[in-house]
């Protein structure tokens, strides 16, 4: 579906979960810092940062279902296929453009249309956080919550201790992704261009 | 004087057996342990020319194993208590002399430097049982000195260290006999008092009672001055924070406690307990660090060229 330049690349369902995922992940964040960093003394309660980061986790992880069904069952997957030709030639080519073409007259060299939403760089990253750092991310999380689930040992380490490293690693990892996200959507038609868009779903190309 | 040199070998090594030997070394001919290494009793009552057999006090028992192992099992009865014991019956008055106190020989003594006995002995001032009871509460209240071993110092078993410790600590504590000579009334309640300490039984077969009740010194191995109650230590995290082992096994059991508690669905999500992920590996902490300001530095300088071909 498409009018104008525009198209129609974000259906509801979609919105509705990046937008429930966009503030469960910011609470999470936020939350997560304050438990890691120990800020004990803070506006907010610590057994409450504790109780929103617990209830957040949960929302986020259900939501991450509705994204996994909706993949599934819509066309949506077919965004994120990866061509085995040129597989890293391709992000190359979209890091040099960001880096140093689109300051010197270079044109996008993947531009989105009806059949690409995501240039290569995006679609790497995307695969990586979505299939391999959020499900650890969520897999971790049932750990520390549910801790007799989790091997007392792993060669001599406390399999605590490994399931908590790997829930804030991969909790940093997504910050990162977080941040570098907001940044690149701000490279749009204008800076508020795409956020315009995945509010109201359409896309201007 | 062909047998002059072998007999003199002979006598040499009889004397150097007999001075490392020990006094001890046969109970039923030693003049104390005969009887006080028996349940029982005879002697001759010349009064009524009868020979009688009585019961020992239990708490004047002898364990001779447990003595030849001790690190006071080369000295001899009489070289602690009065040699008037020697005469049966006891003169009455013995009872009333001073006894010896350990200080009397380790006191100022630079060969027992490392042990620091002065020090012990200004903690133990300092302590409750001191505080609250005076110089009746003598070393020996806790280190019997007939069967007092080094196993801090020697053993390599922390479980055998612990039991060692805390026996000191129960043999009065859970014998309301013993307890009751410096208690008075007060009865002791060990199982009672530690009804908070999550697996009780776990706790005191591997952490001695001290590592809570005392003030901690540390020059001091082991330290003497033992607090009141109301002072020791109620925070799990004390232990449970020092090493990953141990908070894991803390965070569990927190977790599972209240879950326990509270048996909704939704108790697991107001469930308090955390633990501390990356953050408590510095060298993770310092990479985390080092991304973040490379990720921030990066979008800064590409804000600033866009600012800058955007005005061009």
């Amino acid at each position: 579906m498409s009018s104008e330049n525009k198209i129609y690349f974000y259906p509801l369902w979609l919105r509705i979960w990046h937008g429930i995922n966009a503030l469960g992940i910011i609470l999470l964040i936020i939350t997560g810092i304050s438990m890691n960093s120990g800020f004990e003394e803070s506006v907010i309660s610590f057994k409450l940062i504790i109780t929103v980061h617990n209830y957040a986790g949960v929302i986020v992880s259900l939501n991450y279902l509705l994204f996994l069904i909706g993949n599934m069952v819509t066309s949506n997957k077919k965004f994120y296929i990866v061509k085995p030709k040129n597989f890293l030639k391709r992000p190359m080519k979209q890091a040099y453009y960001y880096a140093w073409g689109m300051f010197h007259g270079m044109k996008a060299p993947y531009p989105l249309s009806e059949k690409r939403k995501f240039n290569p760089l995006q679609k790497y990253t995307y695969l990586i956080v979505m299939y391999i750092i959020v499900p650890l991310v969520i897999i971790s999380g049932i750990g520390l919550m549910f801790p007799e689930l989790i091997f007392n040992k792993i060669y001599n380490i406390s399999g605590v201790l490994i399931t908590a490293v790997t829930h804030s690693a991969m909790g940093f990892f997504i910050s990162i992704f977080l941040i570098i996200h907001l940044y690149i959507a701000s490279i749009g038609k204008s800076p508020l261009d795409n956020f315009r868009s995945i509010v109201n779903g359409w896309h201007h190309v | 004087m062909k047998y002059f040199i072998p007999l003199q070998i002979l006598m040499l090594l009889t004397i150097t057996l007999k001075s490392f030997g020990q006094f001890y070394d046969d109970p039923a001919s030693h003049d104390c342990l005969k009887c006080h290494s028996q349940q029982t009793y005879s002697f001759h009552n010349d009064m009524m020319d009868t020979e009688e057999k009585r019961l020992m006090n239990p708490y004047l028992i002898i364990d001779t194993l447990r003595l030849r192992t001790g690190v006071h099992q080369n000295f001899d009865c009489t070289d602690c208590h009065s040699f008037d014991y020697t005469t049966y019956p006891h003169a009455a008055s013995l009872k009333l002399e001073p006894m010896m106190t350990c200080l009397d020989c380790h006191g100022g003594d630079e060969s027992f430097a490392k042990y620091e006995f002065d020090k012990i002995d200004e903690e133990v001032n300092k302590s409750i049982h001191r505080q609250g009871f005076g110089d009746n509460f003598t070393c020996s209240k806790c280190h019997d000195q007939h069967y007092y071993s080094t196993t801090a110092r020697t053993s390599s078993s922390i479980v055998e260290i612990v039991e060692n410790s805390n026996d000191m600590c129960l043999s009065c504590h859970n014998d309301m006999k013993r307890f009751s000579l410096v208690s008075g009334d007060l009865k002791s309640a060990v199982v009672d008092i530690h009804d908070w300490l999550p697996n009780q039984e776990l706790h005191f077969k591997h952490v001695r009672c001290i590592e809570c009740h005392t003030a901690v010194e540390d020059d001091l191995m082991v330290s003497h001055n033992i607090l009141a109650k109301e002072d020791a230590v109620r925070r799990c995290a004390e232990c449970h924070s020092a090493n990953s082992l141990l908070k894991a096994s803390l965070y569990k059991y927190q977790n599972l406690q209240e879950r326990a508690e509270d048996g909704s669905a939704l108790g697991v999500l107001s469930n308090e307990n955390y633990v501390i992920g990356s953050h408590q590996i510095p060298i993770l902490r310092t990479i985390s660090l080092i991304i973040f300001f490379a990720a921030m530095a990066g979008i800064i300088i590409h804000v600033i060229f866009r600012i800058i071909i955007k005005k061009k």
